[in-house]
């Protein structure tokens, strides 16, 4: 045994580990991408990187049909991507343990949205298992394996990005169990989700849940903590933690286990206090199910707690009208410092150009949707993973490029394409759909760390080994431009989206022809895989235009006078300022 | 001992996970309970970043709320500001004598708050010449390692143990250019 300190993801690996553990498959999202990067650094346990959500379970779900424990990472909105096959495996049940983790977001750090996951296990009716630290994260994926196995059910854990990023003392185990795969034998009634069987299964089902309850009735994942009988407080995950520091005397219901819940367990709790409260963040989940139990819940005195948002000491003791420590004032005024696309992105261009021609941008998810920000104010929509190429062909049906005079261009990352925006492009082929579609192609899933994808080729574990994705082939796996010619489109450019000329006459050749649909390939490596840096740009005489200023480079400034200034510590010398001055005033000695 | 908190705030980029990560290994190694809150991704593309952790006998929360920072160490001018609310009455704040201008001013759509310094001082904050100190040992990346040497004086911890942290946890090469940060660190934090 040893004492270290670990994030919830390196717990959840390190756990999984342990407990014998035999495949790691998910997709990068945060906050849930370090767990399979963890786990893949032990080397004994298989992990890969799929080109999304719903293929990660189901490749989990076949590995654990075959016999093996296997765990499948995801972020929340990733589970709405996997929930098809979620909503059947239910029913079918497995055969070595499978655990899906799915990481959610409250505050919306870094998504695009805050829903809450624990809705998927009583939706889907999965054991979900919600721990409060990296030591219950540790101890709670190998529970979830037990459950999953004794219960013949996919289990899900829960986590929450304080739980996911915050590090804490754990104590590990630097031996692992050892599991011989279970026998797999094919057992069609069980496997085959055709009406007859998938009726059958859905009583097999109702009696799981059944079962499910008792377990939760007296399991120790649910915890009674005694203190005063003034008041008691149901919680689970960080929400605990919170309560802990806000309200150190109330006694507390902990449920470890999320789903079901435990009805008698909470009648009792709520009938050995005074009055008994929900601490909950994100949904009205607890609220709604023990309220529907028949169990009378207070209101804290000052008020409900906030749903939108995460949970924190101070918003408890706002509710219950309890001081608040003094403290200053924000200050007000301040600048923002919103998130911005990193100093020498290749891909800033691009979004100039784009915000220049005044096209109607659909985005997507990951870093271009940094195109949104200030200055560059690019792009006009994003909601999830390959919308931006089927909404493009929405809004072209809706005959948007018509009656607004402006061209309709998608825009979307490598990664993203592979995920779901391959068969976005299909659809708008298939249906004989025009418009332009830029896949800015930087060689990584950028946004979450640089990990491996079918577009830059590099496995996760080859990438546990150190290999950059630049070290792999272009065009291995996957050629994006060959994919496109295949699949019928017949404008496929490749351009680099350095070269601002280029640029501009890929858009304006792309865009101008209404009646064809074009992609076009901007294709260079992201700067946190490339770390090579240029020649730091000098600027004479400037004209204090401000247009370079426009590209959005935080690299780039203005001094008291008003001219631009360029920071030479975050300079890459990328040219891309020196192509934007319409003067020609920064230049590259030497060059 | 009662629970302490040190919230780190910075621009994406400068170091702060690091920081943070000595800081909660030094207060680990002297026997306590500690917690360290980090939020990833969007808010590393050079946005605002915050650090909290938490030590003492048993830590629950890893969250900081207005008023309850003991301490805050800021790489950055504008960013002290920006938390100040967090700050215990009574608390100190390191302050990195540095300023980083975002993208939002550059391209003027606000404004710098008119000089910051003397809003800290007033606040009885330490400006420390992080970055300049750094920077003529020829070590521009150790700021951060220069900020936790100021911030070793405002904690009851022994300098070994935090020396003991950093060699270990700095890459090889830089062990003695890190140590000796921490030395200038701690050599401002008390002027």
């Amino acid at each position: 045994m040893a004492t270290e300190l670990l994030s919830g993801n390196e717990a959840i690996a390190q756990g999984a580990w342990e407990c014998g553990v035999a495949l790691g498959v998910g997709y990068p999202g945060t906050p849930s991408t370090e767990t399979l990067e963890n786990l893949s650094k032990h080397g004994d346990v298989y992990c890969e990187w799929s080109p999304n959500e719903k293929v990660a379970l189901e490749v989990g779900i076949g590995a654990a049909m075959g016999g093996i424990r296997a765990l499948v990472t995801m972020k929340h909105v990733g589970v709405n991507v996997a929930a098809d096959p979620l909503m059947s495996a239910c029913n079918a049940g497995v055969n070595g343990g499978l655990v899906l983790l799915a990481a959610d977001d409250p505050s919306i750090y870094s998504s695009q949205n805050e829903q809450d996951s624990r809705n998927y296990a009583a939706f889907a009716r999965v054991p979900m298992l919600e721990p409060s630290d990296s030591q219950e994260a540790l101890d709670f994926v190998k529970r979830a394996f037990e459950i999953s196995e004794e219960f013949d059910v996919p289990a899900m854990l829960r986590e929450t990005v304080r739980i996911a990023h915050t590090k804490t003392l754990v104590q590990t185990s630097a031996t692992r169990d050892e599991l011989a795969p279970r026998p797999f034998e094919p057992d069609a009634a069980k496997y085959v989700m055709m009406p007859a069987n998938a009726k059958r299964r859905r009583l097999v089902s109702d009696q799981r849940e059944r079962d499910l309850i008792a377990f939760a009735e007296t399991t120790d994942l649910n915890r009674v903590e005694m203190r005063g009988t003034e008041m008691g407080v149901i919680c689970s995950g960080a929400d605990y933690q919170h309560v802990r520091e806000a309200l150190p005397e109330a006694s507390v219901l902990k449920l470890g286990m999320s789903w079901p819940l435990p009805p008698e367990k909470i009648a009792a709790f709520s009938a050995s206090v005074d009055k008994v409260y929900v601490v909950e963040e994100a949904c009205r989940y607890f609220e709604e199910h023990i309220l529907a139990m028949g169990i009378d819940l207070a209101t804290p005195p000052c008020g409900h707690l906030p749903y939108d948002g995460e949970m924190t000491p101070a918003r408890i003791r706002a509710s219950f009208g309890i001081d608040q420590p003094e403290h200053l004032d924000a200050a007000q005024d301040l600048p923002p410092r919103p998130p911005a696309l990193c100093p020498g992105c290749p891909h800033r261009l691009v979004f100039t150009e784009l915000r220049r021609i005044k096209a109607i941008v659909t985005g997507d998810i990951g870093c271009y949707t940094l195109g949104a920000v200030a200055p560059l104010n690019a792009v006009h929509s994003t909601i999830d993973m390959g919308a931006s190429l089927s909404m493009a062909h929405g809004l072209e049906l809706a005959g948007v490029p018509e009656r607004n005079k402006r061209p309709v261009v998608g825009v979307i990352g490598d990664s993203t394409f592979a995920h779901s925006g391959i068969t976005s492009l299909l659809g708008t082929i298939y249906n004989a759909g025009a418009g332009t579609l830029c896949i800015l192609d930087n060689r990584t899933t950028a946004m979450t760390g640089c990990q491996g994808n079918p577009c830059n080729g590099v496995t996760l574990m080859e990438q546990a080994k150190g290999v950059n994705p630049l070290d792999v082939p272009a065009g291995k796996p996957l050629d994006i431009v060959e994919l496109c010619k295949a699949l019928g489109v017949e404008d496929v450019r490749l351009v680099d989206p350095q070269d601002l000329s280029a640029v501009r006459t890929a858009l304006k050749e792309t865009t101008s022809a209404h009646d064809t649909l074009s992609v076009i390939v901007f294709k260079s490596p992201c700067r946190l895989i490339d770390r090579s840096k240029g020649v730091v740009p000098t600027i004479t005489e400037c004209r204090k235009c401000g247009v370079c200023i426009q590209i959005g480079c935080p690299a780039l400034g203005k001094d008291d006078e008003g001219r631009a200034v360029i920071d030479r510590n975050q300079c890459i010398g990328c040219n891309q300022c020196v192509q934007s001055c319409p003067f020609g005033c920064i230049s590259k000695e030497g060059e | 001992m009662d629970t302490k908190t040190v919230l780190l705030v910075g621009v994406g980029g400068q170091g702060t996970i690091l920081a943070g990560d000595i800081l909660a290994k030094t207060a680990a190694a002297e026997g306590l309970d500690v917690k360290i809150s980090e939020i990833h991704g969007m808010s590393q593309r050079g946005g605002s970043v915050s650090t909290v952790v938490r030590f003492g006998d048993a830590v629950s929360s890893m969250v900081v709320d207005p008023g309850t920072a003991d301490v805050i160490v800021s790489f950055e001018l504008v960013e002290a500001l920006r938390a100040q609310q967090f700050l215990k009455q009574g608390g100190t704040m390191f302050v990195n004598d540095e300023e980083i201008v975002p993208v939002t001013v550059a391209i003027g759509n606000a404004t710098m708050p008119e000089d910051p310094r003397a809003q800290l001082v007033a606040l009885d904050s330490v400006l420390v010449p992080a970055g300049k100190i750094a920077r003529q040992a020829n070590s521009p990346k150790s700021t951060n390692v220069v900020l936790m040497g100021a911030l070793s004086t405002a904690l009851p911890f022994a300098e070994d143990t935090w020396k003991d942290v950093i060699s270990k946890r700095v890459p090889p090469k830089t062990v003695d250019a890190n140590l000796a940060a921490f030395e200038a660190g701690r050599k401002a934090g008390r002027a």
